[in-house]
């Protein structure tokens, strides 16, 4: 058993933080326990699922395969902090309108996935779109709308005047 | 009724919250002063307990209690089985909540440990000392009925759990029949994994000695029936919500033993407890499905008339027997193995066998697809037999439209339905000619494609209540609804059904919004409560909206026929003579003049000036006990490749027709499609849980066990045909299981046929490279491909 903490400087959604936690601590135990983040969902303990998807400077990654002391320093952006105000992130708009999601548990990181998704690609083919997947396990939804909601993702971002990905980019990185 | 919202895809209401992170799933809730609890599980398959020794894990830090099976097994009861089918010769075997003197599967749960933090708990279940010896295992249901294998329970002496006969004498039909085809099937043993872990957290308050238990439960009332009984709180007294479940595909109906024990440490601790399981867990010990070994005999002419289906099963039930688990082989099973075909005899005769694994329960579709399985693929065996392509032969033997309502050798009365209808939009959807077409021109530059066939009907909309007490279901199968129009004419609607990412908040809110005329921002569905919604048998069996639905459409047609009344008298005319539509109360032919339901319902609070005997208020209640099952159908369509150098199966093209009466909101109907056809093709495939010789789960995790991804499959092709059922007021038949029913089937048929040529009529599923690989070698070994 190990007792020792760690203080860790981050920034959650854009805000500043600082806590301490034993330093075996993971991030997705860091947002959901400690920050009460309860977004972030955690579905498996091999780091299979995929379903912890969180940013940490701009890269998608499983919350439940970092300790959280990994992410000092670093932005994270989740679930929670997708949105912009009242105005949804284009993937949030895109999974309802391709009823994207069933039960909602994975949908978090399936968002977390896509957002980076698109990103960072522009490629709308569904083979493309079906391998960037690749670390989401889906239960419900046998994935079709899920993949339809990444190019109704892609086209939302298009459409938007601002888009709210690159803004978010701007932010993540500063 | 006005239809404005019926048939339309509206967006769900419940991603709003979703896609938010806002859903409120059983382990985002915290409250203050909440302990965590974690199990610990049998390593063993089968061992007996000499000694538990807790002392140093008590001494832990945070520990603050560790309980074992002798501490809490005075203090609790067992877990039930809650279906008990006649005739079945059931052997209860007593399933203690832990574990006291014999483990009978790894997981089963031996010692709860209550700490501060979830962390010590795990901690402290390394320092518990359990002495076990170990015994022999069984995990293969066949081997287990030897007579030289190790048994389970002394109230099964030959690990016979039941044995269950069903249908019509098929002997004479058999000996006199031109062609009779036989084949073996195994249905291999599936995890459900839903992506929401299992979890419980309860509160108790000794001073009203009431309890609250937030639960990963299908159906609340029957946490709360069941609990109740086993831990001695009244009913009253039990308060279990479900808020937002993350799924469950039959693996959250049953009561566990986790839930019980949490329960129990908190009432005992009088502070609040969670628990919540890991993905580890979910595989050891959560229920699991299928598991059957099926011996099918199908007679026949040579002209492709079936004449009859025999089929002999032996159904793994596991350690234990879990609460619907002795159905599911059964009733769900055995009543439907001739398919959707009109086949004059059948018979089912099952075993239920007891095995060192963790139990067996429902599994989305439970049972149906079993029995779909073998009719669909014997079909194509026989078809292959008598040398006619596998649609020709289905056309011969489909139930026809006028055949209905239909009644089944072993009772059943199908509904309704136009099963030629759905097979033939399939065909003209894919063009079938010239896919055969190009299978053929394939073969001859060694390239092989085949195409497979699934035309099934299921039964669902669980069900008339009356059929449940005869069938053994130790409960109703009914369902309420309320709704509660408040004074300013918004709606709260309360339902029995306790859906998990079926989308009901939304179709509900179709159902009333259209009957009432309310736009459906003003109506809020609220479900998985038992302390605000009276009473409900939960969602499973694809029964909420026809049933659920039911009881709805029932509600508020009342609550039209109540403000018709007052209506009238606001209009000064008589209740006769009032017209409504779409929220709209009107003297005949004057529509001007009309009221809305809102002043209605508004003058109903008020109470100022009610006609005479009117009571005030507006909330009605109803109950609907539906008069059968219902039956969707349709005809699912597989084509897929095979590599005969690596053995790996591709799916080309997917196909599903489905005919589960009209739909309410087809986005969502088609989202169940998809979702279950890729559950199906995951046992066709990819999924497949594996015990070794010592009753050890080999594949116990994402890793081991594979689950479907979004790469391994081509986009889907959904369709539909609208056949109403007669027995709702809905119409609707219930689209939750229909996917996982059809699919598997389809597919299997397709690598067959496209292993035709190397004469390969059955592989075991998962149907993985290996296994395809050495078919086509044993073959090549022979001689090659005809
Ligand atoms: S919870 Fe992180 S990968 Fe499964
Ligand atoms: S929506 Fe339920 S697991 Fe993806």
């Amino acid at each position: 058993m190990n007792d020792s903490k760690v203080t860790i400087n981050l920034s959650v959604n854009g805000q500043d933080t600082t806590v301490r936690v034993p330093s075996r601590t993971l991030l997705s135990e860091l947002l959901r326990d400690t920050l009460g983040l309860t977004g972030t969902h955690v579905g498996c303990d091999t780091s299979q699922c995929g379903v912890c998807t969180v940013w940490m400077d701009g890269l998608a990654v499983k919350s439940c395969t970092i300790l959280a002391a990994q992410a000092d320093q670093s932005a994270v952006v989740t679930v929670e902090g997708l949105a912009r105000g009242i105005t949804l992130h284009p993937v949030q708009r895109a999974f309802q309108a391709e009823h994207g999601l069933q039960c909602g548990f994975c949908t978090p990181g399936a968002m977390m996935l896509a957002a980076w998704y698109i990103q960072h690609h522009h490629e709308t083919s569904e083979t493309a779109i079906r391998e960037a997947l690749d670390g989401l396990i889906c239960r419900c939804t046998g994935y079709e709308n899920i993949v339809r909601s990444v190019q109704r993702a892609l086209a939302f971002q298009q459409e938007d005047e601002t888009p709210v990905a690159a803004g978010r980019e701007e932010e993540v990185s500063s | 009724m006005s239809r404005k919202l019926w048939g339309e895809n509206v967006a769900r209401r419940e991603d709003i919250r979703l896609v938010q992170g806002q859903g409120q799933f059983t382990d985002d809730r915290v409250l203050p002063g909440m302990l965590y609890a974690a199990i610990l599980r049998s390593p063993h398959a089968h061992a007996k307990i000499r000694q538990i020794d807790v002392a140093s894990a008590q001494k832990m830090p945070g520990v603050i209690k560790v309980y074992t099976g002798s501490m809490v097994s005075g203090h609790l009861g067992t877990i039930p089985t809650a279906w008990i089918p006649p005739d079945s010769q059931l052997k209860m075997v007593p399933h203690p909540p832990l574990a006291v003197d014999r483990v009978r599967y790894v997981g089963e749960a031996v010692a709860l440990v209550v700490a501060q933090d979830p962390y010590q708990a795990e901690e402290a279940l390394y320092r518990i000392l359990v002495d076990y010896e170990p015994l022999p295992a069984i995990s293969d249901p066949v081997q287990a009925l030897e007579s030289s294998s190790p048994r389970l329970h002394e109230e099964a002496p030959e690990n016979v759990a039941l044995h269950w006969k069903v249908g019509t004498d098929t002997d004479e039909v058999f000996s006199g029949a031109d062609v009779v085809v036989r084949q073996t099937f195994r249905q291999q043993r599936l995890i459900p994994n839903p992506m929401e872990p299992r979890s419980a957290l309860v509160q108790y308050n000794s001073a009203t000695g009431d309890m609250t238990a937030w639960l990963t439960t299908q159906n609340p009332h029957i946490h709360r029936f069941l609990m109740s009984g086993i831990l001695g709180i009244p009913e009253h007294k039990l308060r279990v919500i479900a808020q937002d479940v993350g799924g469950g595909f039959g693996s959250k109906i049953a009561c566990y033993a986790d839930e019980v024990l949490t329960a129990f440490a908190a009432r005992d601790l009088m502070r609040p407890v969670k628990w919540t399981e890991s993905r580890s867990e979910h595989f050891v010990a959560t229920t699991h499905g299928r598991d059957h070994y099926d011996e099918v005999e199908l007679a026949g002419t040579k002209a492709g008339r079936v004449l009859a289906v025999r089929v002999k099963t032996y159904a793994n039930m596991g350690a234990y027997l879990s609460t619907a688990g002795p159905g599911v082989p059964t009733i769900l099973f055995g009543l439907i193995v001739n398919g959707a075909y009109d086949i004059a005899q059948a018979s089912a005769e099952v075993y239920g066998v007891f095995t060192n694994t963790t139990p067996v329960d429902a599994y989305r579709g439970a049972g149906r697809p079993e029995a779909t399985f073998l009719i669909e693929r014997i079909m194509d065996v026989y078809a292959r037999e008598i040398g006619m392509d596998p649609v020709e032969l289905r056309r011969i033997n489909l139930i026809k439209k006028e055949q209905f309502p239909y009644t089944n050798p072993f009772g059943i009365v199908y509904d309704s339905g136009d099963y030629h209808q759905t097979l033939d939009l399939a065909l003209k959807t894919l063009d079938y000619a010239s896919l055969r077409q190009e299978r053929e021109a394939l073969r001859r530059q060694h390239k092989y494609m085949g195409v497979g066939f699934s035309t099934y009907v299921e039964m669902c909309g669980l069900g008339p209540s009356q059929v449940a007490g005869a069938v053994g279901f130790q409960g109703g199968l009914w369902e309420s609804a309320t709704i509660r129009l408040h004074p300013t004419g918004k709606a709260t609607v309360l339902t029995g059904a306790s859906p998990h990412g079926q989308g009901e908040e939304t179709t509900f809110g179709q159902i009333v919004a259209d009957r009432l005329g309310i736009p459906l921002e003003d109506i809020d569905v609220v479900h998985g409560d038992t302390d605000r919604v009276s009473m409900g048998w939960g969602t499973y069996g694809s029964r909420s909206t026809a049933v659920g639905g039911g009881a709805l459409a029932k509600a508020a047609d009342r609550i039209v026929e109540k403000a018709k009344i007052i209506a009238a008298h606001m209009l000064e005319v008589p209740v006769g003579a009032v017209q409504y539509d779409a929220g709209q109360f009107y003297p005949e032919g004057s529509r001007e003049r009309a009221v809305g339901i809102q002043d209605v319902t508004l003058q109903a609070h008020l109470g100022w000036n009610l006609p005479e005997g009117v009571e005030p208020g507006m909330e009605v209640s109803a109950f609907y006990d539906p008069t059968n099952f219902t039956y969707p159908f349709g005809t699912h369509v597989a084509v897929v490749s095979v590599d005969p150098d690596t053995g790996e199966v591709k799916l080309l093209r997917y196909l599903a027709v489905d005919d589960c009466g009209p739909a309410i909101n087809p986005m969502i109907v088609e989202g169940q499609v998809h979702g279950g056809v890729v559950q199906g093709v995951g046992q066709a495939l990819y999924e497949g849980a594996v015990y070794d010789g010592d009753g050890q789960l080999v594949s116990g995790s994402f890793m081991d066990y594979a689950m479907p991804k979004a790469r391994f499959f081509p986009r889907l092709e959904t369709q539909r045909t609208e056949t109403p059922s007669p027995h709702n007021p809905l119409g609707v038949k219930g689209v939750g299981e229909t996917g996982t029913i059809a699919s598997t089937p389809a597919v299997v048929n397709a690598v067959m046929d496209a292993l035709s040529s190397f004469g390969v009529v059955n592989l075991d599923m998962p149907l993985t490279p290996p296994k395809v690989w050495q078919a086509i070698q044993t073959s090549m070994a022979k001689g090659g491909p005809s």
